[in-house]
């Protein structure tokens, strides 16, 4: 045993040192679940690649999959640095603290935190304005529903999830006006039995569409076997679900990880920077459209991603009321950024209550 | 508001497939703790019957093999504790989180390259002439092979523990071993027994959550399932038809929860997703209160490393 131990410490010490050598950087990630999900970690994944193969041996990514969003992200974040880590992607909401806490132990190091909304010194945060690719897909369920009833399968009641729905009712609505949502919260970001059965209650409600902002393939199987419609998560999911899989809202995190990662290395990286990127920085990218939607909806789906990529709408432009009908933007007006940042309220129109 | 958009039948007869994975791992796990074995690696053998039968079902394209072969890949990993814990004598909790460790790790590198995959679908059983009873042939009668012999194994472990001599000496090595052993019965082959046997339910429960209820392959994808049904079995208080009942309340509450959430209602949804755990224990616990004592303890040599004398 013991020899096994001094064997196992040599070969490490040596690991360690010849990368240290052989990079000049190294970068680190931390995901909340598996690398292949198919879905939100998998393009992360897709986002290290493009790092490797942008700065080949200059950088080293490490990455720690599954890591629980609490104080265990804090523990791994520590190793890390303490393996030598130059610079820390967070990839989770729930790692927000635990990256600011670490942040402060380490003020050299980069810390980069996804959908977060805490910044420090050496902390930036960068999300995507997923709410654009949300409206596209919602103007094209609002198309191809025949039920009028609109399932969507939602993990947290975080401002990210309800501006999505929210988006997604609001295009449904306008392209549709008999238009019903039907909202399932499951609390988890990753259950692929509890994404089956709340996909299963949906279309037994008479769902035709289900939307998701769960990260597995699970509704996606679901809704193929079922015979009803559903978008892909992060990824192209259309290997699940060859007739169910409608188009897909796809994370390009490649150029933000490759932008960032060479600021740091070139010392212009700053901290205490939000980025919020939509359609039209590739952040957001809409998949492939399938042929089960009709071509005029594919036209009219690829015009309003085209506007929303050139500026010319924006997806909540007023009028629009709040749940309780009380007013939140007059004719025209365009949200701001903060509202959106911080939305925690539905849009007039939308049933039920968002969990507090 | 509209209830008329929930099925009341569909709605059954989905809480049943539901419960079903928590149900077989929650029985199989009764057995092994009634002969004294605590095993906490339910986790582990479930999610690495769920990708073994997976592996095999995509591979030969047949079901019944897949779930045979879920059976026997839980059986395998219960062997691992079997060996670890009978034989080697060492920890039963230590052994059994180490086995859920391994289990989900192993399951995952088995499991790369069989993500996205589908596997064949496993057909229903319409009985004859029952499935066509309005309502309850919905309900009861419209299912899969697993339902009908997870209910079926169910009574064959009442049966079992009630009825026959072979339940009476594992309750005998699970109550006592020493006097077990004194009395001239192998407590070592029993629980190598039981454990495979709890290791074979648990891996059927995994391949049922891969080959029907989701159903497909991801890392992880029983995701807490196996603890549910280690806390079944102490809430049952090891008696099969309450661990039936508990799993059917947690299935169904739920399923409910989704349902009413679908329908918009104004209730808190924190709650109601904390509902399934809070009404299948109440239950539970309402149901043990009535009881006399003795039948609500644990078996007394539960946990304990059996030296022999």
């Amino acid at each position: 045993m013991k020899i096994l131990k001094i064997c196992s410490i040599i070969l490490s010490t040596l690991f360690v040192s010849s990368f240290a050598i052989a990079s000049d950087m190294k970068v680190g990630f931390i995901m909340v679940g598996p690398l292949d999900d198919h879905g939100w970690n998998y393009q992360h994944s897709v986002g290290i690649k493009a790092i490797n193969e942008a700065f080949g041996d200059k950088v080293e990514t490490i990455y720690q999959e599954n890591v629980p969003e609490g104080p265990d992200a804090e523990r791994v974040m520590t190793q890390m640095v303490l393996s030598g880590a130059d610079m820390i992607f967070a990839t989770s909401f729930g790692h927000m603290d635990p990256v600011i806490n670490v942040a402060k132990k380490f003020p050299d190091v980069k810390f980069e935190h996804a959908t977060g909304f805490k910044t420090a010194d050496n902390v930036s945060t960068y999300s995507a304005r997923f709410y654009e690719g949300r409206s596209v897909i919602g103007h094209i369920a609002g198309k191809v529903t025949k039920s009028n009833k609109i399932g969507y399968v939602a993990s947290y009641p975080i401002p990210e999830v309800v501006r999505g729905i929210n988006s997604a009712y609001l295009a449904a609505k306008a392209a549709n006006p008999d238009v019903e949502f039907k909202v399932i919260w499951i609390f988890t970001w990753f259950d692929p039995a509890k994404e089956a059965d709340a996909a299963k209650t949906l279309i037994q409600q008479g769902a035709d569409v289900i939307m998701q902002h769960v990260d597995s393939s699970a509704i996606m199987t679901v809704a193929e076997e079922a015979g009803v419609f559903a978008y892909g998560q992060a990824s192209d999911m259309s290997e699940f679900g060859p007739n169910a899989h409608l188009t897909a809202i796809i994370n390009g995190w490649g150029p933000y990880y490759v932008k960032r990662v060479k600021e740091a290395m070139d010392g212009t990286w700053k901290g205490k920077q939000e980025t919020f990127d939509g359609i039209g920085d590739g952040m957001v990218i809409i998949g492939k459209m399938s042929d089960k939607i009709p071509a005029s909806v594919r036209k009219e789906a690829q015009d309003l991603a085209d506007s929303i990529a050139s500026g010319d709408i924006h997806p909540f432009t007023g009028p629009i009321n709040k749940q309780d009908g009380s007013p939140w933007l007059a004719d025209g007006e365009e949200a701001d950024i903060g509202t959106l940042l911080g939305m925690n309220f539905y849009v007039e129109g939308i049933e039920g209550d968002i969990p507090q | 508001m509209d209830f008329s958009d929930i099925n009341f039948s569909l709605l059954i007869a989905s809480l049943i497939v539901a419960a079903t994975p928590i149900l077989l791992a929650a029985l199989g796990e009764l057995v092994a703790e009634k002969s004294g074995v605590l095993n906490l690696g339910v986790e582990g053998m479930m999610i690495f019957g769920a990708i073994s039968g997976f592996i095999i079902t995509i591979e030969t394209k047949n079901p019944w093999l897949g779930f045979l072969c879920s059976s026997i890949g839980g059986i395998l990993l219960a062997s691992i504790f079997a060996v670890v814990t009978q034989i080697f004598r060492a920890n039963q909790v230590a052994s059994g989180l180490a086995l859920t460790l391994f289990g989900l790790g192993f399951s995952a590198l088995l499991g790369q390259s069989y993500t996205g995959l589908k596997p064949v679908s496993f057909p229903d059983m319409h009985i004859p002439i029952l499935a066509d009873i309005p309502v309850i042939g919905i309900i009861l009668f419209q299912h899969d092979f697993i339902v009908y012999f997870s209910i079926f194994a169910v009574f064959l472990v009442y049966y079992l523990f009630r009825k026959s001599h072979f339940g009476l000496i594992i309750k005998a090595v699970g109550e006592n071993h020493d006097s077990a052993h004194a009395l001239g019965y192998n407590v070592i082959l029993i629980r190598f027994f039981t454990i495979l046997l709890g290791g074979a339910l648990a891996g059927l429960g995994g391949g049922y959550l891969s080959l029907v209820r989701v159903p497909q392959w991801t890392e992880g994808m029983t995701a807490g399932a196996g603890w549910i049904a280690l806390a079944l079995v102490v809430f049952a208080s090891w008696q099969p038809f309450r661990l039936l009942i508990g799993a059917y309340i947690f299935g169904g509450i739920t399923l409910l929860q989704l349902n009413l959430q679908a329908l918009g209602l104004e209730i808190n949804v924190a709650l109601l997703s904390m509902s399934p755990y809070l009404v299948t224990i109440g239950v539970l616990v309402f149901m043990s209160a009535r009881r006399n004592k003795n039948s609500l303890e644990a078996p007394k040599s539960l946990g304990k490393t059996f030296f022999g004398l």
